[in-house]
């Protein structure tokens, strides 16, 4: 305990822990010091420029700003003594002289206004300066009044150093230093990625949400509850609380969560409006019988009446049910599918995994992380006996080396983004490899901007290097890995000499690369869809799990695998069984073992089959095969790839339930529309990128007569013959812990108590395992496999026809098909309508201006987006996001799949571009 | 998000691009190349459009608000075109006890501007400085292209600002 340093406050003994400041020791201890420039939130520097935290140190001739000064031993402090408290008196006056009167605060109950009243300061004496700024109401999330600014440069550090966006400045010096956005641009032309992090730290109302904000600036709303729950965008479970008023969501601030550490990005935190959307269904509907169906299709959700009509609950699930039931019985359980969702909670993923086992009597299950991650996953378990990261993302902070390949994740997955920026900001090497430019390649020591599509041949290189150079790890190796001689022989033709033509990256650049990578004390490998969503995606997992085994760069702090997973629950739902081929935990359908304890836990017999997966479906969809399905919370009408395809899919179907939010693209084509909740509706277990099992708490009752979807699959269960009896989701977990071995000392009662918990996890007194794998693998011979890929150019390759490669993917502001962040307000008026990202010398080339009309044209359709000049994006590449219905990338996309993950080639077709006026 | 991607045509040419991206194996880390490669800008357009510090920003790959920041907080570089000739007048100690306020005022006045302002003919921009480091001249100014003035007193002030107004000193 010699790091302790011992001194006295108030005259109390008290001892600091090594770092802590006389604030945080004041903290602990319960001894309250104002402070304004200081955060209290994890990983704000303090800075000490405010001063309103001075306290008095004996024989010390000034006052100490207590947040930035460290105690010593035998040091005496006074926190209120007469001198420090009327000192900190004058500090607010003065502080105060340039604000706008109380009354007339842009928020009376700022963190100023309360310490203000705390020190009992009202006004001031001094006099107020000349020259007022004037408001930025630039911003559609964001309110700027920087009368208010007091320069504590909270904001500064939330920009650049937390969030590491880097936006906003201080500019200028002393008496006109000023915040600034970029070039003192308006906050909504500036480059603000709208995370909102300024704004939760800002501690005196110059920067507010402006949804409580009425036009004159003044604060309008005060919330009256909270609800601790979790963000229901991507894959990295930030927690959050609800701040709500009456029955309507107020506002949204991050929580310190183990994912997130109080951060967020601007789809948790201005993205939640989505839930009072007009559109919102709150009857269930039943498809008139004169409505057409058809593959072009379109209903007007305003206006959903030309197609439905209203019905009961009890009609609707009745029709819903005995549908399916007919199907089943007449065609055999094979006729039927369902698709259920990576948003929903575990125990819905859980439920319907077993509707459609026990109530459909197939296999036929599956979600979207067949059009994410399959691949990665499906390379995961064959080499180290597991689908999960081996990894938190947070394991960055301690890495060397981090690899981010095939991801953006300042987009896709912010906030990890962050936690990747901080790693950087403190000395870890960062290396992008992605063919399209990013937000983290000014981070990164190397960029490799690869040809698209080379991903093998460019892992083989660096490989061969590893192997070439000696440079891999042998004894790691021999204890933990087998078939290294395979992968050796293999990678033998793959020099980076001979690769270097075919990726487009120098020879030299690759040796360093791997050098960079296999030598570091831990490196840390993150990917995302640019790897999986590709017909030689397996492959490209597979080289990147080599990468790692080679070298032994797994299962140390620091070191690891790690594929970003998209949606919040698109882990658990793979979990709790909602793929083809396996049961809860990944237990192959077609192992006896796995098949007796789910046959005595549900009773009934299961099918020993697998499946069919989600683009296998549509496939029998169209042929007639697949005759009724149930989908639940997933948007395939537009998810898919070739829409064309997938809609006359739809549209062929027999008999067809969609259980969602709105009337989705999907739901078009549906019998029977069954209204659900919404994240904030409702209660259940959700597990993040991290293997991180977290509780999301309701907050608001579903609207009109929507229903919880727990609830609702338990009767369309019920009315299939199954004799559920679920009185809430704790039980469904309840049950799930018995089919899923990864719940072990995870139970709901300590989810309520702790918020989170990593599987796997020892017992109920214990932490979960965050880091995998140290010694050994879960594999029947306890070792890891190399399994060595070859070079498979993508399916369509750009030719005279369609010289251009297409590429699709996610926008910061809307998630996945948009149907939930397109109706939030905030991030519409931020993206509102469909784009194109091209390089601003093909627009030349194509005589395009930035913001023309052009027309992407493939072999499978056409779009008509507006383009957008973007240097990111490599010449004779086209980035199309996929979330506008309007004008739906996946119209365009290739539907060749993968062999092994059965994921579609959603990253690479030929396509055609032409103006249009 | 506004797009981060900046304009065409670009502002820096190949030669100010070159000129600025060999100071970068002088130090470290490309991010303390921002003041020589706002000098190198300043000096080719005598200011540092926006534009322009957007191009240092995407070629120090550092963020638009960094260079914004050190640019600012020095009064040095004008974000638009300035005067042919540019005169700072000091008021730091040693010239204000001997008038250097007063002369910053009357050139102003002479010259119609503001302190910071250019003549209409755009020939001469006014400014006040802080120790310009020529005490011995206070009260003193300086024109940017190096010649010293003073010790000045109003005759002084008028006799600089005819030379001034002239043009620039030609180069030697
Ligand atoms: S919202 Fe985020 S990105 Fe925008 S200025 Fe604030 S901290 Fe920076
Ligand atoms: S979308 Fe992802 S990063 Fe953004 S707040 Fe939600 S969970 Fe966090
Ligand atoms: S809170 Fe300590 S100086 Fe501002
Ligand atoms: S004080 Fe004026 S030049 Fe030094």
């Amino acid at each position: 305990m010699s790091d302790r340093i011992a001194f006295q406050l108030d005259g109390r003994e008290v001892e600091a822990l090594p770092e802590e400041s006389i604030w945080d020791v004041a903290r602990r201890h319960g001894v309250v010091i104002p402070h304004l420039c200081h955060s209290a939130g994890p990983d704000y520097r303090p800075d000490g420029n405010c001063r309103v935290c001075m306290v008095e140190i004996e024989g010390e001739r000034v006052l100490a700003a207590s947040c930035i000064r460290r105690p010593s031993h035998g040091m005496k402090v006074h926190t209120c003594s007469l001198r420090a408290e009327s000192a900190r008196a004058v500090v607010m006056e003065l502080l105060l002289a340039d604000q706008p009167p109380k009354a007339t605060a842009h928020d009376p109950n700022s963190r100023l206004w309360r310490w203000a009243e705390t020190m009992g300061v009202h006004s001031s004496r001094f006099p107020a300066r000349k020259k007022v700024p004037c408001p930025d109401r630039s911003h559609p999330a964001m309110a700027v009044h920087l009368d208010a600014c007091i320069h504590c440069g909270l904001c500064v550090r939330a920009c650049r150093e937390v969030q590491v966006n880097e936006v906003i400045g201080m500019a200028r010096r002393g008496h006109h230093s000023k915040i600034v956005f970029d070039f003192d641009d308006p906050m909504g032309a500036s480059t603000c990625v709208a995370c909102g992090e300024c704004v939760q730290a800002c501690p005196t109302g110059a920067l507010m949400p402006a949804t409580v904000m009425d036009d004159s600036g003044l604060k309008v709303l005060e919330p009256d509850r909270k609800v601790e729950s979790l963000c229901p965008y991507c894959g990295v479970g930030c927690q959050l609380t609800y701040e709500l008023r009456g029955d309507k969501l107020l506002t949204v601030q991050g929580r310190d969560g183990p994912a997130n550490r109080n951060r967020l990005c601007v789809k948790g935190r201005f993205g939640f409006d989505y839930v009072h959307h007009p559109h919102r269904l709150k009857k269930p509907l039943i498809r008139r019988p004169d409505a057409p169906k058809g593959p072009d299709l379109v209903v007007d959700p305003h206006r959903p009446w030309d197609h439905f009509r209203e019905a009961t609950w009890e009609e609707a699930l009745n029709a819903a049910a005995s549908g399916l039931k007919r199907i089943r019985d007449q065609h055999g359980p094979n006729a039927l599918a369902g698709f259920g969702s990576a948003k929903g909670s575990n125990e819905e993923a859980y439920l319907f995994q077993k509707l459609v086992r026990c109530g459909f009597g197939s296999n036929n299950v599956d979600h979207c992380t067949r059009l994410c991650h399959a691949s990665s996953v499906a390379a995961l378990l064959e080499g180290i006996g597991s689908g999960a990261v081996t990894a938190p993302f947070a394991a960055c902070a301690e890495s060397d080396v981090i690899v981010v390949i095939g991801a953006n994740p300042t987009v896709n997955h912010p906030v990890a983004a962050t936690f990747i920026k901080n790693a950087v900001k403190r000395g870890a090497t960062l290396i992008v490899i992605d063919p399209r430019g990013q937000a983290l390649s000014r981070h990164a020591r190397y960029h490799l901007r690869f040809r698209p599509g080379t991903d093998v041949p460019l892992l083989n290189a660096l490989i061969h290097t590893i192997i070439a150079e000696d440079l891999y790890d042998p004894s790691y190796i021999d204890s933990h890995t087998e078939g290294y001689e395979d992968l050796r022989a293999k990678v033998a033709a793959f020099s980076p000499e001979a690769m270097a033509p075919l990726c487009g990256i120098e020879a030299r650049v690759l040796r360093e690369v791997a050098r960079t990578y296999a030598l570091s004390r831990a490196s840390i490998i993150f990917w995302g869809m640019g790897i999986s969503q590709h017909v030689h995606g397996t492959d490209n997992a597979r080289c990147l799990i080599a990468l790692a085994l080679l070298t032994g760069q797994v299962g140390r702090p620091g070191a690891g695998l790690h594929p970003l997973r998209g949606q919040n629950n698109v882990q658990g739902a793979s979990d709790a069984g909602l793929i083809p081929m396996v049961f809860p935990d990944y237990r192959p359908v077609g192992d006896p073992a796995a098949r007796a304890l789910h046959e005595r836990l549900w009773g009934r017999t299961l099918d020993p089959t697998p499946g069919l997966t989600v683009v296998e479906i549509m496939h029998a969809a169209l042929a007639g095969r697949v005759r009724g399905m149930y989908v639940q919370g997933e948007n395939p009408a537009m998810s898919d790839p070739d829409l064309h395809h997938a809609r006359a899919a739809l549209a062929k179907l027999e008999h067809l339930v969609v259980q969602d939010l709105f009337l989705t693209e999907t739901a078009f084509h549906a019998d029977v529309v069954l209204p659900a909740s919404a994240f904030p509706e409702k209660t259940g277990t959700f597990t993040n990128t991290d293997r991180r099992v977290q509780l999301g708490r309701q907050a608001l009752e579903p609207p009109g007569d929507a229903r919880q979807d727990w609830w609702i699959i338990q009767e369309v269960a019920r009315r299939m013959g199954l004799d559920w009896h679920y009185q809430h989701p704790r039980d469904v977990f309840a049950e799930m812990r018995h089919s899923m071995v990864s719940l072990n000392g995870i139970t709901w009662e300590r989810l309520e108590r702790e918020g989170a918990v990593t599987y796997p996890c020892d017992g109920e007194d214990q932490a979960g395992h965050e880091l995998l794998f140290a010694d050994g693998f879960p594999t029947r011979s306890g070792r890891a496999r190399f399994v060595p890929a070859d070079v498979l150019p993508p399916d369509e390759l750009p030719d005279a026809d369609y010289p251009m490669v297409l590429t699709t993917g996610r926008l910061l502001e809307h998630w996945h098909t948009g149907a939930m962040t397109r109706r939030a307000t905030v991030l519409d008026a931020i993206e509102p309508g469909p784009i194109a990202h091209l390089h601003p010398s093909d627009l030349k080339r194509l005589g395009i201006e930035p913001g023309g009309r052009l027309s992407i044209e493939t072999r499978r359709g056409a779009i008509q987006p507006r383009a957008r000049a973007d240097r990111d994006v490599p010449p004779g590449m086209v980035f199309v996001p996929f979330c506008f219905a309007e004008s739906a990338a996946n119209l365009l996309t290739n539907p060749a799949l993968d062999p092994f993950g059965k994921i579609p080639e959603f990253k690479f077709c030929a396509a055609r571009l032409t103006p249009c006026d | 998000m506004a797009s981060a991607t900046t304009a065409e045509p670009r502002m820096l040419s190949e030669t100010i691009q070159e000129k600025i991206r060999a100071y970068f194996p002088r130090y470290p880390d490309k991010r303390a190349v921002c003041l020589p490669a706002l000098h190198i800008v300043h000096e080719h357009f005598r200011c540092v459009p926006l534009q322009a510090m957007a191009e240092i920003a995407e070629l120090l790959e550092i963020a638009p608000a960094d260079v914004h920041d050190t640019m600012s907080f020095y009064g040095f570089f004008p974000q638009a075109p300035i005067g042919d000739v540019r005169v700072w007048i000091c008021r730091s100690i040693s010239c204000a006890i001997r008038g250097g306020d007063e002369m910053v005022d009357y050139a102003c006045q002479k010259m119609r501007v503001a302190p910071g302002g250019t003549t209409i003919d755009g020939k001469l921009t006014v400014e006040f400085a802080e120790c310009l480091g020529i005490c011995d001249h206070a009260p003193a100014a300086l024109a940017d292209d190096g010649r010293i003035f003073g010790p000045l007193d109003k005759a002084g002030v008028d006799a600089m600002l005819n030379e001034l107004q002239r043009g620039p000193k030609p180069a030697e």
